[in-house]
């Protein structure tokens, strides 16, 4: 399924899109793949999936780490590929690969994009590809009619450029919260409500927020200005300290359920 | 793979690959630099601190010692070392933080390997009273103590890096992190050619006073344009700086120098243009060591300041079109080059610097006597003697 359609529904419904990041093989495929079935079981409407990377500068320590782990475990691209598949096959929630460019353009741009959507990958999310170098991929995308979203990230310090950031984008605007690298924190910034009408000013593509959000009163705050909330650090630091992998699946797919309550 | 000309490429290389976070402050930072290009004051203030407070020009010294031990052509040094604190990286610095204070920025943070940027970045916020934070790799902590030590006596905070490979790129990364965070208030201060547009080109503005002083320099001693300039290459600031102002002068041979730590088939070296492929790393286009998913490959040498997997785009540009040529030289090499200038000529360069002198050492041989070489004695060994002396003790490079 498209990401678009699953915030089209969502919104039918007056309920607010949970989307749920871990990283692709921490601290094995395996466990990921049973970790994506159960949160998508507790109520996850879109799974972000981290393909990791050596030098992840847009994450702070907790997914650093998971993506050390990941690579340690042998998680490479084509293996995380048949992780999409497979799970495609069990599951019906649109999954979106979080992946540096990179690898990427190792792989070859069209042949990446090409890989994930026989895969079943709905969208790609590049944290280090700004809109000044996107052209040469949304072009590829758009020639070939790939069934596949690049989904935009605006930053509170984008002002100015959300308008040409969201144009002609795809799926949904990914809102990065604060300033900063990803990872939890307590405190946002007041204007929050106001960043997020920016970008809705400019684009009718629905809005999820992510960054730093790791509890339950934080997505009771956002949820009525947003379309979505992603949370990422929060789960992957489940997986981190969890002594096995029952523990890790048990409390994520708890917090996921907790989560799915407060956000309809 | 296709090449996007656009602005900030040197050909395909270049470019801005960082998060969104931080665009906007590459653009501001690219305005104000424009700025300043224009802005007589701001390049009189630059040069003010270069004569005044680093000592500039720095010689261009013609070493007669060992020109003849190598018996070929004739051999200029570029003492860079003679630079206040030690080393060429003092020259941008100046000129970044200039930047920075014109931006109104009140929080510098600069990354290091060596040390060397993040003591003269260390060294001008003190002067110029401003709150200064480096990242250092763990290991390059451990291996520059002394440096560390500097940093701290000058007010800077030094945060020791513990990710990945614990060197230069992973402060590199950390830096960048930082910056994202304190966006609005800090500046960073990038110690090479590398990084996303604008730092780059910037960086090499602030460095081609040294290819300036070498073109006014050699005419007034030798009457023409050398036929050879050597330098190291880590990221490359130094080589690119002698390089710039000769680019056009298409006599002149470049060369820069990488590290081939224990050697280019051994899987630890450095040698970036050498051994890497195109990729993306901190923000930019460039030849990086990678594997074939494109995940960063650690790097060794012997010296700090080579300690990295990329290079700067404008060099992997000089690469690719041919004007300038990249070679690569052992840990052992650059050690023998260490004790060699250090006999002849009572310099003892860093071990950095060390490595174009080894590949002078096999290029002088080749050349006639009437031929021109200078070589950028980027900075001064000091800072290297123990751990020299510790891989001397061992019986050979670490």
């Amino acid at each position: 399924m498209r990401v678009r359609s699953v915030f089209t529904n969502l919104i039918q419904h007056g309920r607010k899109a949970l989307i749920p990041y871990i990283t692709a093989g921490d601290p094995e495929l395996a466990v990921t793949e049973e970790i994506v079935m159960a949160m998508v079981q507790a109520g996850a409407d879109i799974v972000e999936l981290g393909v990791p990377y050596s030098d992840p500068l847009a994450d702070g320590v907790v997914i650093q780490r998971a993506a050390q782990r990941a690579l340690e475990a042998g998680t490479n691209l084509h293996k995380v590929f048949e992780l999409v598949e497979s799970l495609n096959s069990k599951i019906s929630v649109p999954i979106v690969l979080l992946v540096y460019f990179n690898p990427v353009y190792q792989y070859g741009l069209e042949k990446f994009i090409q890989k994930c959507v026989s895969a079943g990958a709905a969208g790609m999310i590049i944290p280090d590809l700004p809109l000044e170098e996107r052209a040469e991929i949304t072009s590829i995308i758009e020639a070939g009619g790939y069934p596949i979203d690049l989904i935009p990230l605006v930053a509170p310090t984008s002002r100015e450029r959300i308008g040409k950031v969201v144009e002609g984008a795809s799926g949904f605007v990914y809102a990065i919260s604060s300033k900063g690298v990803t990872g939890v924190r307590k405190q946002f910034s007041g204007e929050l409500e106001s960043f997020i009408g920016q970008i809705r000013s400019a684009t009718e593509l629905p809005v999820a927020l992510g960054f730093g959000i790791g509890d339950v009163e934080t997505v009771e705050k956002v949820k009525e200005f947003v379309d979505g909330v992603i949370l990422g650090s929060v789960l992957v630091q489940m997986i981190e300290e969890a002594a096995a992998k029952e523990e890790a699946i048990a409390k994520v797919s708890g917090f996921i359920a907790e989560l799915r309550k407060v956000l309809g | 793979m296709s090449t996007v000309v656009k602005a900030g490429r040197f050909g395909m290389f270049g470019g801005q690959y960082v998060p969104e976070t931080l665009m906007n402050a590459l653009t501001e930072l690219e305005r104000e630099y424009k700025k300043c290009l224009e802005d007589q004051e701001f390049w009189s203030e630059y040069h003010y601190y270069l004569r005044e407070y680093s000592g500039r020009p720095t010689p261009l010294y013609f070493a007669a010692n060992l020109t003849k031990a190598l018996g070929g052509g004739r051999i200029y040094l570029k003492r860079e070392d003679l630079n206040h604190t030690g080393a060429h990286k003092i020259n941008n610095v100046i000129g970044q933080v200039l930047l920075a204070k014109r931006m109104g920025k009140t929080r510098i943070i600069a990354e290091t390997g060596a040390g060397q940027h993040g003591v003269a970045t260390a060294t001008i916020c003190a002067m110029m009273n401003l709150t200064c934070e480096i990242y250092m790799g763990e290991e390059d902590v451990r291996r520059q103590e002394l440096n560390v030590f500097r940093m701290e006596l000058l007010g800077a905070k030094v945060n020791a890096v513990s990710s990945g490979t614990r060197t230069l790129k992973d402060a590199t990364n950390e830096a960048i992190r930082d910056w994202v965070t304190n966006v609005d208030d800090t500046f960073y201060v990038i110690g090479s050619v590398v990084g996303p547009h604008p730092y780059p080109s910037m960086v090499r503005d602030f460095q081609r006073i040294i290819g300036d002083e070498v073109k006014e320099q050699i005419l007034a001693l030798a009457g023409r344009l050398p036929d050879y300039l050597v330098a190291c290459v880590g990221g490359g600031s130094n080589a690119m700086g002698l390089f710039y102002p000769f680019v056009d002068d298409h006599d002149v041979k470049l060369w820069g120098v990488e590290a081939a730590g224990q050697g280019l088939d051994t899987g630890k070296h450095a040698a970036t243009i050498s051994r890497g492929s195109p990729g993306v790393i901190h923000g930019m286009m460039t030849y990086l060591l990678q594997d074939s998913e494109g995940q960063i490959l650690p790097v060794h040498s012997i010296s700090a300041g080579l300690d990295y997997p990329g290079v700067g785009p404008e060099h992997a540009y000089l690469h690719q079109t041919g004007r300038a040529g990249y070679a690569a030289i052992t840990d052992q090499e650059a050690l023998e080059a260490f004790k060699l200038l250090s006999k002849t000529e009572g310099i003892i360069p860093a071990l950095e610097s060390a490595h174009a002198v080894a590949y002078v050492q096999k290029l002088a041989p080749r050349t006639s006597r009437d031929e021109l070489i200078v070589v950028n004695l980027s900075g001064r060994g000091d800072k290297d003697v123990y751990s020299v002396l510790e891989t001397l003790k061992g019986g050979g490079p670490a």
